[in-house]
This record gives C-alpha cells, sequence and structure tokens, in this order.
C-alpha cells in the first residue's frame, strides 16, 4: 500500500473520459451526421447511362430513310503511350504532325490517365484501314459510337438532325438529358424525339479509389435495361420523294403531295435540299457551316416556312365560296373583255388576254381574272357597300376554314401560319369603313397580301379532290412495331362547302389539264385535276405555282409545286407535278403533249441569279446575338413576307447550334 | 495488506503452503483469464478486420501466408506461443533482466539508425529475412516500462526526490530521442504517456495538469491565431483564480508561477509551430483543427476515414461489405486505420464494443496493478495501461479526425508482427508477474 493509492481513480478517470469522448464523436458522425454514408455510395457508384439506338425511320413501303451506322472514334490514353513512329501514325490517320502533337497535348491536358478522343467519328471504311495497324500503337485505341446515315441521302428537311444537347436542353428536359447526349433538333428527330429516342438505361457500377471497375451494384438489382427508340413509319414514298428532288435540282421552291384519303404527305420536297449525311460523323462542323453559308439556304424547309401568294391556284376556292354563298351559280355568265373595272381599280386578265363570254367551269379554265374579281366584287357588296367589312369578316371565315392564314398542325417543328387578312388589318391601312371591296379585289385572284405556304396549298387540293374535307396533313403515319397511328388523323375537317358546288369547280380544273392553261402537262390515261398560278412577288420573276390532284375519280395524291421566279405556273410547275403524279400512280412516266421529259427539267438551272436573290448581308459565322441580327435582315427578302420572320429566326438558331455543337463536342 | 488480501475470492484463499504446491501444479496457475480472454478478443477482432480489409479474392483462406491476413494469423500462432512461454518463465527473471534487455533494445535502436530499411521516411525496421521485420521502437516501449519499474522499485527511490526524477526522465528520454532521429514522431510520443505511471508514483499532479494546459492552449493559440486574445484570457484567468484563492498564500507563488509558464508557452507556440514542426505534421495539425480542408490531397486521408467509419451508422454494412475498405478509398486499411473497417462494417455498435474491450482492458490492468504487492508489478502495469491507452486514443482519434494523423498502430488489432508480439509480450508479462503477486519479486 502507498500513500498515493487514491491516484489510481484519477488516471482511471482520465481513462474513462477520453475513451467516453472517442464514443460521443463516433456517436456523432456514425448515427447523428448522415452525410458520411451518401459519401461513401458517391464515392463507389458511378452511373453508367446505356444509350439506347434512335429509332429508324422508313418510308411508306417500309424502305429505310435513315438508321443507325457505327462509327469509329480513335481513343488515346496519353500514359499507356510508348514512343512509336509518329509519321506513319499521321500518315495512316491523314493528319500532319503538328496536328498530332496538338492533339495528344490536349489529351494529356484533359487527363494522361483517362481515355479522350483523338480523331473523331471515322467511317467503317475509313477505320478498316487503320483498324489492323492500330495495335502497333500502343496507348490509342478505337471506341464505336452509332450514328445516324441516310442510304438514299433525301428528305433531309423532313428528317431534320440531331445534335447534342445544350445547357437549356437539360433544364428543360427535367434531368434527362446528360451532356452528350443527342436530341433531335429539326424536322421529324425533333417532334418525336420522345419516341426515337427510345429508354435509357442505367448501369450502377462499383469502382474502387482509381475508379476501375469491381461489379454491379446490388448485382444490378438497380440497373435498368435501355429500350431501344421506336422506329417511325413515315407516309413519304421514297420513289416520288427522290424523283421530286432530283426534278427540283437547282431550282428554289417545294413539292407538297397529299394522299387525300387519309392526309399523308407523300413527298415533301424542300429546294435547294442538301445530303443529309453531310451533318454527321467527322466534317459535319465544316459541312454545316458550308451550309449556314449557302445563299439559296437550304437548311430552310420550304414546304411549311416559305410562303408564297397562291396566285390563280386560289380561284376554285374563291369559285366554291361564292356559289356556297349563293352568288352564283355553275351556270352564271360574264363577259370578259380583257381586264375588269372594280371601282377604279383595273384587274387586268393575263396578256390582256380577252375571254369573252365565260361561266365558272370555262373561268377556272382559262384563269380569267375578270370573272373572279366580278364576283367576288358581287360577293363584297352583297349586303352593300357600308357592310363590306362584316362582309369580308365572313368570307375570310370561309377562306379560313381550307386551313389558309393559321397552322395545319403538321408533325413537324415551325410551321408557318402564312397570311390571310382581317378586316382589322384593313382598318387599320385605310381607317374604319374606309375601304371597300375595290381595295381588296386582288385577294380574288389569290393576290394581295394573301400568302400561304406550299403544304397549305396541297391542302386546298385534298379538301376539293375530298368534296368538302381534308385529313390533318401529316409525315408519320405509323409509331413502333405496332404502326400506331394518333387518332387525330382520323377526324375528317370539314370546310363548310356542300358537296355538290364542287362537281362544276372540277370541272373547270380537269379543263385546265386537259385543254387549258396546262394542256401542255397533261397525262395520257390520267385525269388530272390542276389550277396553274403565277404568284407576282416584288423580287425578280413571278413564281410558278401549279395545284392539282389525280386521277378525279377515286383521288390518289392531291400536289402542290412552286418553283420560285420561274414565271408562269405551266412552264415548270405543271411537268413537275405531272411527273410525280405519273410516277406515284404509275410507276414510270410517258411522254408529255409539250414534249417536255424529266430529264429535261432535271438538267434545267432555274436559280434566280443571285444579284436579283435578296440575301441581306453575307453571312458569317455567327456569335450568338450576330445570327439574330442577320435573321432579322435577310427576312427583307419579302417574296416570303411576314409569316416567315419568326421561322427564320429558328432557322438562323439551328444553323447556330450545329455550328456550336461541334465545339463542344470533344469529350 | 491483509485486508486487501481476504477480499479476493474465496478460491483463491489459500494458506501458505498450499499456494506455493499449487504454483507448481502448472503454468496456468492464478493467470487472470480475463485478461486472456480480452487479448484473445481483440486478436480475433484484428484477425477478421484485416481479412476485410486486405482481402484478396485470389487467396481467400486465413490461412493463406502470402496474404497479410495469413500472416496475422501466423502472428497470432507465435503470439499464442510466445505467451506460453513467458508463463513458464520465472517472474524473477523480467526484473532482473530488465536492464539487458533494455540494453539490447538501445543497441538495436542505434542498429536500425544505421542499418534500418526506411520505410515512409521512417527508418523504423531492421529486415529480418523472409519478409520478416524487426521494429525495435515496439520493444523500447516494453523495455523502458521494465526498466523504469524496477528503478522505481529500487529501496529509497521516490519521484518526489529530484534526482531519483530525473532518473526516471532519462530512462524514458533516452529511448525517445532515438526514436525521434528515426525519425518516428509517432512512436516518440508515446513514452509521453508514461507521465501517467510517474503521476501515479508520486509526481505533482500539476505535471499532469500543466501537460492538459499545454495541448488545450496549442490548439486554441493556433484555431484564434491571435496570441493577444490568448495571453489576454490568460491574465483575466489568472486574476480571478488569485482572487478566488487569496487567503491561500502557499498557492499565490503556483499560480503566478503556471501563469508565467502559461503565457511563455503560448509565445512560444508560433515557433514551435513553424520552426520544430514539419510541414507534413503542420498540415495535419491545421486539418484536425479544421484551418485548412484539402480533402483532395493532405485531408484525403482522414477525410475518407471519416467517411468509411461515418457510413457504418449503427449496426455497420457487414462483414466484407464496406466499400470504403474494399475498394481501398481508405489508406493503410490494415494497419494504422484498421478502425475504418471495424466502423464501416460493424457500426457503431461494433466501434463500441471495440473500445468497450480496450476500456475493460486498462481498468482491468488498473486493478492488477493495485493488488501488488510489488511496485516493480505495479509500475510495470501502469506503464503498459498507459501505452496501450495513449496507442487506444491517438489512433481511434486520427481516423475520426480529432487528433492529427500519427502513425501508430491499434493494439492487438492492427495488422503487424512487431506491435502484435511487443502487445502480446507486454500483456503476458504481466499475467505472469501478477499471477504470483503473492510472491516478493
Amino acid at each position: 500500500m502507498n500513500s498515493f493509492f487514491e491516484r489510481r481513480y484519477i488516471i482511471a478517470g482520465v481513462f474513462i473520459t477520453l475513451i467516453l469522448i472517442l464514443l460521443a464523436r463516433l456517436f456523432y458522425i456514425q448515427i447523428i451526421d448522415d452525410r458520411y454514408l451518401l459519401y461513401a455510395q458517391s464515392n463507389v457508384l458511378r452511373k453508367v447511362y446505356k444509350n439506347p439506338a434512335r429509332g429508324p425511320i422508313l418510308d411508306r413501303n417500309k424502305k429505310i430513310l435513315v438508321q443507325n451506322e457505327a462509327f469509329y472514334d480513335i481513343m488515346v490514353t496519353p500514359n499507356l503511350v510508348k514512343p512509336f513512329d509518329t509519321a506513319s501514325f499521321c500518315k495512316l490517320l491523314g493528319i500532319d504532325t503538328a496536328e498530332f502533337h496538338k492533339r495528344f497535348e490536349k489529351a494529356i491536358k484533359y487527363s494522361p490517365r483517362l481515355q479522350s478522343v483523338f480523331e473523331k467519328q471515322l467511317s467503317a471504311q475509313a477505320f478498316a484501314a487503320i483498324q489492323e495497324r492500330l495495335s502497333e500503337f500502343p496507348g490509342f485505341d478505337s471506341s464505336p459510337r452509332y450514328l445516324r446515315t441516310y442510304p438514299d441521302s433525301v428528305a433531309a428537311q423532313f428528317l431534320g438532325y440531331i445534335s447534342e444537347v445544350t445547357d437549356k436542353d437539360i433544364k428543360k428536359s427535367g434531368g434527362y438529358y446528360h451532356p452528350g447526349d443527342f436530341i433531335g433538333v429539326t424536322g421529324v428527330e425533333r417532334s418525336y424525339e420522345d419516341v426515337l429516342r427510345g429508354r435509357r438505361g442505367v448501369e450502377n457500377d462499383l469502382v474502387d479509389s482509381r475508379s476501375r471497375f469491381k461489379g454491379h451494384y446490388a448485382n444490378g438489382a438497380y440497373d435498368t435495361a435501355q429500350v431501344a427508340g421506336q422506329r417511325l413509319i413515315s407516309s413519304l414514298d421514297l420513289r416520288i420523294q427522290k424523283l421530286g428532288e432530283q426534278l427540283m435540282m437547282n431550282k428554289v421552291g417545294s413539292i407538297v403531295a397529299i394522299e387525300p384519303s387519309t392526309g399523308e404527305i407523300l413527298c415533301y420536297v424542300s429546294s435547294p435540299t442538301y445530303n443529309p449525311n453531310l451533318l454527321v460523323g467527322h466534317e459535319r462542323g465544316n459541312n454545316a457551316a458550308e451550309l449556314y453559308k449557302d445563299p439559296y439556304k437550304p437548311l430552310f424547309v420550304r414546304p411549311i416556312q416559305a410562303t408564297y401568294p397562291p396566285g390563280s391556284s386560289f380561284k376554285p376556292l374563291s369559285a366554291l365560296i361564292a356559289m356556297q354563298e349563293g352568288i352564283i351559280t355553275p351556270q352564271t355568265t360574264y363577259n370578259c373583255p380583257g381586264y375588269y373595272w372594280s371601282g377604279n381599280h383595273r384587274v387586268n386578265c393575263f396578256h390582256g388576254e380577252v375571254h369573252g363570254v365565260v361561266n365558272l367551269a370555262s373561268a377556272v379554265a382559262e384563269s380569267c381574272n375578270g370573272y373572279f374579281s366580278w364576283v367576288f366584287d358581287r360577293l363584297m357588296n352583297y349586303y352593300g357597300a357600308k357592310q363590306t367589312a362584316s362582309t369580308f369578316t365572313n368570307w375570310r371565315g370561309n377562306v379560313a376554314k381550307f386551313g389558309l392564314g393559321s397552322r395545319l398542325g403538321l408533325d413537324m417543328p415551325s410551321e408557318g401560319k402564312g397570311n390571310l387578312p382581317t378586316a382589322a388589318h384593313y382598318d387599320k391601312i385605310y381607317h374604319t369603313g374606309g375601304w371597300r371591296s375595290s381595295t381588296v379585289v386582288s385577294l380574288a385572284i389569290g393576290q394581295g397580301e394573301l400568302l400561304a405556304t406550299p403544304l397549305q396549298l396541297a391542302n386546298i387540293e385534298a379538301t376539293i379532290a375530298n368534296h368538302g374535307f381534308y385529313y390533318k396533313p401529316h409525315l408519320i403515319k405509323g409509331i413502333g412495331d405496332k404502326e400506331i397511328i394518333k387518332p387525330e388523323y382520323r377526324v375528317k375537317n370539314y370546310v363548310g362547302i356542300d358537296s355538290q358546288y364542287f362537281e362544276p369547280v372540277i370541272n373547270g380544273m380537269q379543263a385546265v389539264v386537259d385543254r387549258g392553261t396546262a394542256a401542255g402537262s397533261r397525262i395520257p390515261g390520267i385525269v388530272m385535276c390542276g389550277k396553274t398560278g403565277t404568284a407576282q412577288n416584288n423580287h425578280g420573276e413571278d413564281h410558278s405555282v401549279f395545284v392539282a390532284y389525280a386521277p378525279r375519280e377515286n383521288p390518289k395524291i392531291a400536289i402542290a409545286v412552286i418553283v420560285e421566279n420561274s414565271g408562269q405556273g405551266a412552264t415548270w410547275a405543271a411537268p413537275i407535278a405531272s411527273f410525280i403524279v405519273e410516277k406515284y400512280l404509275r410507276d414510270s412516266i410517258t411522254s408529255r403533249p409539250n414534249g417536255i421529259t424529266p430529264d429535261y427539267i432535271m438538267k434545267a438551272n432555274r436559280l434566280p441569279a443571285l444579284e436579283n436573290y435578296y440575301q441581306g448581308p453575307k453571312l458569317k459565322l455567327p456569335s450568338k446575338d450576330t445570327a439574330k441580327h442577320k435573321a432579322d435582315s435577310a427576312d427583307k427578302k419579302a417574296a416570303t413576307g411576314a409569316g416567315r420572320k419568326k421561322n427564320k429566326n429558328k432557322y438562323a438558331t439551328a444553323a447556330y447550334q450545329l455550328e456550336r455543337r461541334d465545339d463542344e463536342e470533344q469529350r | 495488506m491483509q485486508r486487501q488480501l481476504t477480499s479476493w475470492k474465496g478460491g483463491m484463499m489459500r494458506s501458505r503452503g498450499s499456494y506455493q504446491q499449487q504454483q507448481q501444479r502448472g503454468f496456468f496457475f492464478n493467470v487472470d483469464w480475463a485478461i486472456v480472454f480480452v487479448y484473445l478478443a481483440l486478436c480475433t477482432i484484428g484477425l477478421l478486420n484485416i481479412h476485410s480489409a486486405m482481402y484478396d479474392e485470389k487467396h481467400p483462406s486465413f490461412f493463406d501466408l502470402s496474404t497479410d491476413y495469413g500472416k496475422q494469423f501466423i502472428y497470432i500462432i507465435v503470439g499464442s506461443v510466445v505467451a506460453i512461454f513467458i508463463l513458464l518463465l520465472e517472474s524473477r527473471f523480467f526484473s532482473a533482466l530488465a536492464p539487458v534487455f533494455y540494453g539490447i533494445t538501445v543497441v538495436l535502436l542505434m542498429l536500425v539508425l544505421v542499418v534500418g530499411r526506411n520505410v515512409g521516411g521512417n527508418q523504423a525496421w531492421i529486415s529480418l529475412g523472409g519478409g520478416f521485420r524487426l521494429q525495435p521502437s515496439e520493444l523500447a516501449k516494453l523495455t523502458t516500462c521494465l526498466l523504469l519499474a524496477r528503478y522505481l522499485n529500487g529501496t529509497n527511490i521516490r519521484i518526489t526526490d529530484p534526482k531519483s526524477f530525473m532518473i526516471s526522465l532519462a530512462i524514458i528520454g533516452f529511448p525517445m530521442l532515438l526514436i525521434m532521429l528515426q525519425p518516428d514522431a509517432g512512436s516518440t510520443l508515446v513514452f509521453s504517456s508514461l507521465i501517467f505511471v510517474l503521476y501515479r508514483e508520486g509526481l505533482s499532479p500539476y505535471f499532469l495538469i500543466l501537460e492538459g494546459l499545454f495541448i488545450t492552449l496549442f490548439v486554441l493559440t493556433l484555431k484564434v491565431n491571435n496570441i493577444a486574445y490568448i495571453i489576454g484570457a490568460l491574465l483575466a484567468i489568472g486574476i480571478i483564480i488569485l482572487l478566488l484563492f487569496r487567503r491561500n498564500r502557499k498557492l499565490m507563488p503556483i499560480i503566478l508561477a503556471g501563469l508565467g509558464i502559461c503565457i511563455a508557452f503560448v509565445l512560444s507556440v508560433n515557433f514551435i509551430y513553424s520552426k520544430v514542426l514539419k510541414p507534413h505534421q503542420k498540415v495535419r495539425i491545421d486539418i484536425v483543427l479544421g484551418i485548412t480542408t484539402d480533402i483532395k490531397g493532405k485531408g484525403y486521408n482522414v477525410n475518407q476515414s471519416k467517411i468509411a467509419i461515418g457510413s457504418g451508422k449503427l449496426w455497420g454494412r457487414g462483414y466484407m461489405q464496406g466499400t470504403q475498405t474494399k475498394y481501398s478509398f481508405v489508406p493503410e486499411q490494415g494497419t494504422d486505420f484498421i478502425f475504418c473497417t471495424v466502423g464501416e462494417e460493424w457500426g457503431f455498435a461494433g466501434a463500441t464494443v471495440v473500445l468497450g474491450l480496450y476500456l475493460f482492458l486498462l481498468l482491468r490492468i488498473i486493478r492488477i496493478a493495485e493488488r501488488q504487492r510489488s511496485t516493480f508489478t505495479r509500475v510495470y502495469a501502469y506503464g503498459i495501461a498507459s501505452v496501450i491507452f495513449f496507442h487506444v486514443i491517438i489512433n481511434i482519434g486520427m481516423t475520426i479526425g480529432i487528433v492529427p494523423s500519427i502513425g501508430i498502430p491499434l493494439p492487438l488489432i492492427s495488422y503487424g508482427g512487431s506491435s502484435l508480439l511487443s502487445f502480446t509480450i507486454m500483456l503476458f508479462i504481466l499475467v505472469k508477474l501478477d499471477s504470483n503477486r503473492m510472491g516478493i519479486v
């Protein structure tokens, strides 16, 4: 026993206290603080996203328009690279040594330890040559990547393109997209994005402290498999789409063909077009820049974004409304002296031609401006001149039922509305009550403020072919393997004209092709009903317009063709339409009364001279702000008018995205 | 003394004659089984956790000698043989040969500075061939305790006597100095825990208080980073204490001296910090004090260690299920950071069990110490209690980020033969000495 015996308690107390402090601290970090478990999980868990194959798009006969093809990225891991023959490697890839060193340093800067892309998106052929020798160069490796490919290089504006998502897309999607994912930017790739992209798979991998794969978290219990995107069956007919694009080569304009009995779009040509394969793969950046700089604007989707005065092709509609309103009967006659005085406004017939006594059918067949102006005047003044505004509004309502002046709701982004002026519009210009029938009489012959997209024009033909109703035009007729069709495409939209009024107009339209203005484009053995148009515009020659449907009994195809700055409808638009119609109905093309062959059309260059073709200031590759500015100034190209302004912006933005995406692509 | 003896359980109450007879019967006679049990439990826990931390898929067996758990298993076997061997020895042997052991240790500590293998910046290992290495600093803890015990056991030695005090300090300080040259700061600091022994033997409590004060002031000075505030606060506290104890004339000089020493210490903290400590030591201190947070670089180890332990929650993630351990986020996971595996896979429950076992061991050793007739055994017991205590607090404190990183192993649990054998010998010498507590050593 010694005198300091009691000190054992002090020492034991110190031991107990400090161990309790450890326990308290352990209690805090293990029980109270929840962060550490999360940290531990984020240490080991790597979510690996498995992107499914994007759905292919087929034509109406299940021919492939776009599918996926493997491209190859050459990857490099700088740490694994051993000294090698740089010169022969550069030769293999087709780059010079300066470029090699530049890329190699970039890869080192990104990470010496991790793989990065050295050469992007080589095609399978290009890669085959490299693949055999790649093993001679340790540290270099290849990685496949699936990109869109277009076997027939057609329908670029319909299909649209995909591109890496922007920050905005990511935010908008609520976190579905991740940087590096692809999203449809234009065309069907955009409007059917949800269907095409499929469902992404997630794999929860376990990795160690050096990011090496160690296994599947919870044996894959939380993993989800990727689901491939669904295929889309489009309504396009590859045969006439191809023919249409060939016919429209070196011309500015559009072709839209619709199957009247379904509203399915058979042909959707926007010219000039481009090879959609240009916007895929290795050279994408340069190609996009070229397309963007092209003054004829191949990225512009003319069938729905360009708007034109319908010209004479509007006359059948004029006649139908007048009959429905009881102003005329098919037998009503008018004596045409070659012009018509509406108030103090003189409307000339084309080339001052004197038509003499015409009735409805012959007026349509001979495209008598005088007859339709006279009818329009009678209609507008039916309730007296003072009621012009309300009468006009009534007329406008009838026209609007055909789909003019508003979007038809095509399953494509960026559809234009065209323009159908309102009474308020004239009130604003001429003061309320300050305008009369004579002020707006040019509307009767499809001129004036009236603007329509090629799609709207084709839809009017489909309506006439159906004797008074149309199905909403659409480009996708079946989604997925079950070929589901949206129910809205099965609804008949009536335009408020009784079916008996169509026959007289159709008689006139048949006469247009049989013996009238488009007689040169008559298809032997097929009764086609059509109407030529010559749309006046402020920039150069008139636009050549032709609308038609065929055959007369049991119509199969309704079509609108516009060739910009090419004069009368009969000269360019009508032959093109006749070839498309015959190709579609017969799968072959016979000779025409006027002797024009598809070959002749294909070889003809109708591109407007650039000095006439107003393009605004020379385009440079954009920064964001200037892109908008340029789009605005390019708008002054008035042939397309007001409805185009908004679309132009979109177009400019899309082109801008193309560019910018390429910069971001280097992962 | 008689009263103390009668307090032991009936079974141990023997006449002197029969007691001596029974002593001859076997080496397990009078062994303190509680210590043996805790020893085996901690070794087993260690083996399991090393198995999980160092798991090698190609060699899953505990008995595969190419793995660290295979080796640790062998060390435990060797340890057990050594333990039995110790129990066979005469108790007097340890006291008698303490100077010899101490001498050998000193020679080894010098030798290691010359021929030692440099591992992780410390020249602390002597290679024994066959992949086995000896760490003399581990032995030094044991032999220092033995020599200190033997010295303090001498007649007329009192710690309060300045000469005895100085000799005691020298016994402790000499190996410290040699270890510091390796340089192994962790092992050096372990010896400072022997202040508990000196305190128990009569050292003035002011030394203990002063040590506590120094640590507090060191932390405060670095954390507050404004010497004027600290000194101001010290003066204020000093004045309050002086006023409270103004009647007690005897305390006055002590309080004033303490105040002076504290102020001097505070003034020297920045000097110690910037000139004496090495950069990596400064960083470790900074990290614990939260002055820097560099979880990607210098603070990575401790941060990952905290994540491992914290992610264990109450019941842990299960044996071999700890991702921090399994996928090598935690560094040194078999040795210094083995407690991460305990915390991660066995949770707060497991951690409590381990700490409970240590606390039980420490209190048991104190109890054993106090039932000895010989000062030698008592001093020795307090010595190993202090060493084990220091190891536990520093090691576990480091893994949960309340003590700067100091590389010392967790007794009996961390992987490593030197450490395991050293603690085994320490404990079983005590068990042997205790079994002979009636005899005079």
